[in-house]
């Protein structure tokens, strides 16, 4: 929701440079939504990132094309015409297709995300939201099928991160961790290469789902961050500009 | 008897002359109006609750007159009949007294004369092949005096009094066998139980039509005094749902069911105009609160495309304007969650929550935050406490108020916001301190309505939506939200917010 135009840019212009290039492109995304102005710009915003972007304008069209079974993540606003997006999911459900599912919906409240994760939704955005925390969700539903749950090691450059002892060590060095930043360091390093935003992150290590208002999130980083990289000279963990955090190591 | 004869005579008649009278009206109706109407007016009277109880009553009482009515005439035809045999079994005593006395002759003769005495009772001696010797009695139905002993069924029979030669009677009797083969007849005519039987029955057809009549003309009134007043009643909420708020339902001085659903119908609208007034109250202050950003961020769109600045310069707009417009949709998305709230609509998603691993949890997000900011966030909660209600709107409770504490905790060097969770006897009293300035009592209940800011925090960032988002919690909770001073012999008061949840009940 904080994107400035600023970022949007800075952030293209690092997937231009191939920063984000083996995460996105190729990837295909389903866009299911009825208002032809929001689809522009999405299916426009999603190609300058590298993504392919179909768009299907009901539930119907939306649960035809889905069910071809050749996109990636599904993204499905709640409210279409025809056939209302929950109804369309839980079809796709029945039949047996599990292509992640991001809902979008103008409700947005605690309920109705309940509601929508019970449909079979794997993630609810609230409109109106920045492109930036939708890239980064569809990202990580993504990349969600190649399973990075069942490694037992997560490792960014000489950053270890051992789940089953929870023990963290960078370059041999064991690194002290309160048990929440250990969550943090672990939700940041499943999903390295990857933009995670402060919404995500208060979602995913707190299981809060409000807006966190103010920087609560950022001076969290920044303590985590003191510890992993102090007395190291490569940076690990990256702030990407007015979309949120992401672990690289820089190559 | 004679009564009986006249009752026979009138009944008749008056019925008569009641469905003339009625035709008459009818036609008469007919001629005022079309029949449609009248029956639709009926169809609406025959629709009213006090015309379909009394309908019911009338039924049930019908029913049980009925049977009332049977009953008192089998036991007195029973009575009769038994009076009946007596007085049969007398005269068969006195005849046998007489037989025995002097035979055949002696016994004819007796019956002889007192067959000729006016009265019911009925005497015949018949030969041995069934011919009538003597009596009073000029033809029986036969077969009647193949057996001895009482009559099975009453039988007919004619006298020979009879002046219409058609007439015949019913009656029981006794018969005896005499020794040489000849047969006593010895009866009573059974007119009289008769004659008493049909005098119940068109009396009780009497009352059924007069209780039918009165019935019709009670449902007839009450029927449409209710319709009436529910006339006056619908016309009052037509008013009202025309948008007339202030009108009231017409009440009389009688207190009876109509009154006192009248009244508690006027109670409820004047809840409901209350209730009005504060929502336009509310849309006014939406109103002034987002119209303020959205003309700033008009002004500075228009400002920098009248500059013709360069593109540093549209995009320093460009980015306020980003930063006007997510304040903005913070601010409906607040106004959207406290309405939801108070609607009640995330009651399905209530379950037992642990109390006290939230406060913990949400102490150990904004921790950082405080120290970072020069402050102390203090813990005292205690463990293991748990209430029904929703995790996400608690913690969003509680991170409001942790905000309003850090925001308004003062300048002063070092100061604690204090979080403590405690399992008191009458609630679950979940609490954030601080020690800023304080809110002054009489300002309490002020800063839980919506958008309502002090003036001291105008210039703070903020929707002046926090604090009611809580109250709206709260409720849900079934708690409350409990303002007060968190140091009040301090000259810096501090501010303690309570959420006191109830205790379970069920626990």
């Amino acid at each position: 929701m904080s994107e400035t135009a600023d970022d949007a840019g800075q952030r293209r212009k690092d997937v231009a440079s191939g920063q984000n290039g083996p995460t996105l492109s190729g990837m295909r995304v389903l866009v299911v939504e009825d208002d032809p102005e929001a689809v522009d710009y999405l299916t426009r915003a999603f190609k300058e990132v590298g993504i392919v972007a179909d768009h299907a304008g009901d539930g119907d069209d939306g649960l035809l094309m889905a069910s071809e079974d050749n996109y990636d993540v599904l993204v499905v606003d709640r409210m279409l015409p025809r056939r209302d997006g929950l109804s369309m999911i839980a079809e796709l459900r029945g039949k047996g297709l599990d292509t992640p599912v991001i809902i979008l919906s103008a409700l947005g409240q605690v309920d109705d995300r309940v509601t929508g994760l019970r449909a079979g939704g794997d993630d609810y955005l609230p409109k109106p939201y920045a492109f930036s925390e939708l890239l980064a969700r569809v990202e990580v539903l993504g990349r969600r099928k190649s399973a990075r749950e069942a490694e037992t090691q997560y490792r960014v450059g000489d950053l270890e991160l051992d789940r089953l002892s929870h023990q963290v060590r960078r370059a041999g060095q064991p690194i002290t961790l309160q048990p929440r930043e250990y969550r943090l360091l672990e939700y940041l390093m499943k999903n390295a290469d990857q933009v995670v935003t402060r919404t995500m992150l208060l979602e995913n290590v707190w299981d809060y789902h409000f807006d966190p208002q103010t920087n609560v999130i950022d001076v969290h980083i920044s303590r985590l961050r003191s510890k992993i990289e102090k007395g190291f000279d490569t940076p690990l963990l990256h702030t990407v500009r007015g979309a949120g955090y992401m672990m690289k190591a820089d190559a | 008897m004679a009564e009986i004869g006249l009752g026979r005579n009138r009944i008749p008649r008056s019925a008569e002359d009641l469905r003339r009278i009625v035709k008459v009206r009818w036609k008469s109706l007919r001629s005022r109006r079309t029949r449609a109407s009248v029956l639709a007016k009926v169809s609406a009277l025959t629709r009213t609750t006090a015309v379909r109880l009394s309908a019911l009553y009338l039924l049930l009482f019908a029913v049980c007159a009925l049977a009332l009515v049977f009953y008192v005439t089998a036991m007195s035809e029973n009575l009769l009949r038994a009076q009946v045999k007596q007085a049969v079994d007398n005269e068969v005593q006195l005849l046998g007294q007489a037989y025995r006395n002097g035979g055949i002759t002696t016994l004819v003769r007796v019956v002889e004369r007192r067959s000729r005495q006016p009265g019911a009772a009925l005497l015949t001696i018949a030969a041995p092949n069934g011919d009538i010797l003597t009596g009073n009695v000029e033809s029986l139905q036969p077969g009647v005096l193949d057996h001895q002993g009482w009559t099975q069924i009453p039988f007919r029979y004619q006298r020979y009094t009879d002046s219409d030669s058609d007439a015949t009677h019913t009656a029981i009797a006794r018969i005896i066998q005499l020794p040489n083969g000849m047969r006593l007849l010895v009866g009573r005519d059974l007119g009289e139980p008769e004659r008493f039987r049909g005098l119940v029955r068109q009396a009780l057809a009497v009352a059924l039509a007069i209780m039918g009549l009165g019935a019709l003309a009670i449902w007839f009134f009450v029927g449409r005094r209710a319709l009436k007043r529910i006339g006056r009643m619908s016309a009052a909420s037509r008013k009202i749902m025309a948008g007339d708020l202030a009108q009231r339902l017409p009440t009389g001085r009688s207190g009876d069911e109509f009154d006192r659903l009248s009244q508690s119908l006027n109670t409820m609208l004047g809840r409901i105009e209350s209730l009005n007034e504060g929502l336009r109250q509310v849309s006014d202050n939406i109103a002034h609160d987002l119209k303020t950003p959205l003309t700033r961020m008009r002004n500075k769109a228009e400002a920098a495309l009248a500059s013709g600045g360069g593109d540093e310069d549209y995009r320093l707009a460009l980015e306020e304007t980003l930063v006007e417009s997510d304040q903005l949709i913070r601010t409906f998305n607040a106004l959207l969650m406290i309405s939801r709230v108070e609607a009640g609509s995330s009651a399905a998603e209530m379950s037992p929550i642990d109390l006290s691993a939230i406060a913990a949890d949400t102490c150990d997000l904004y921790e950082p935050l405080a120290e970072e900011e020069g402050m102390n966030l203090a813990m005292a909660i205690e463990p293991g406490v748990r209430v029904k209600g929703n995790r996400e709107l608690v913690a969003q409770a509680l991170v409001n108020l942790i905000d309003n504490a850090m925001k308004y905790a003062g300048d002063a060097e070092n100061t604690t916001i204090r979080v403590s969770l405690a399992d008191d006897e009458e609630a679950v009293v979940l609490s954030v301190e601080d020690g800023g300035r304080g809110i002054p009592s009489e300002k309490r209940d002020d800063v839980v309505r919506r958008f309502v800011r002090l003036d001291e925090s105008r210039t703070m960032p903020g929707t002046g939506l926090g604090l009611s988002l809580v109250n709206a919690v709260m409720s849900l909770h079934g708690g409350r939200l409990a303002l007060d001073d968190a140091m009040p012999d301090e000259a810096m008061k501090g501010l303690r917010v309570s959420m006191m949840f109830p205790k379970k009940v069920d626990a």
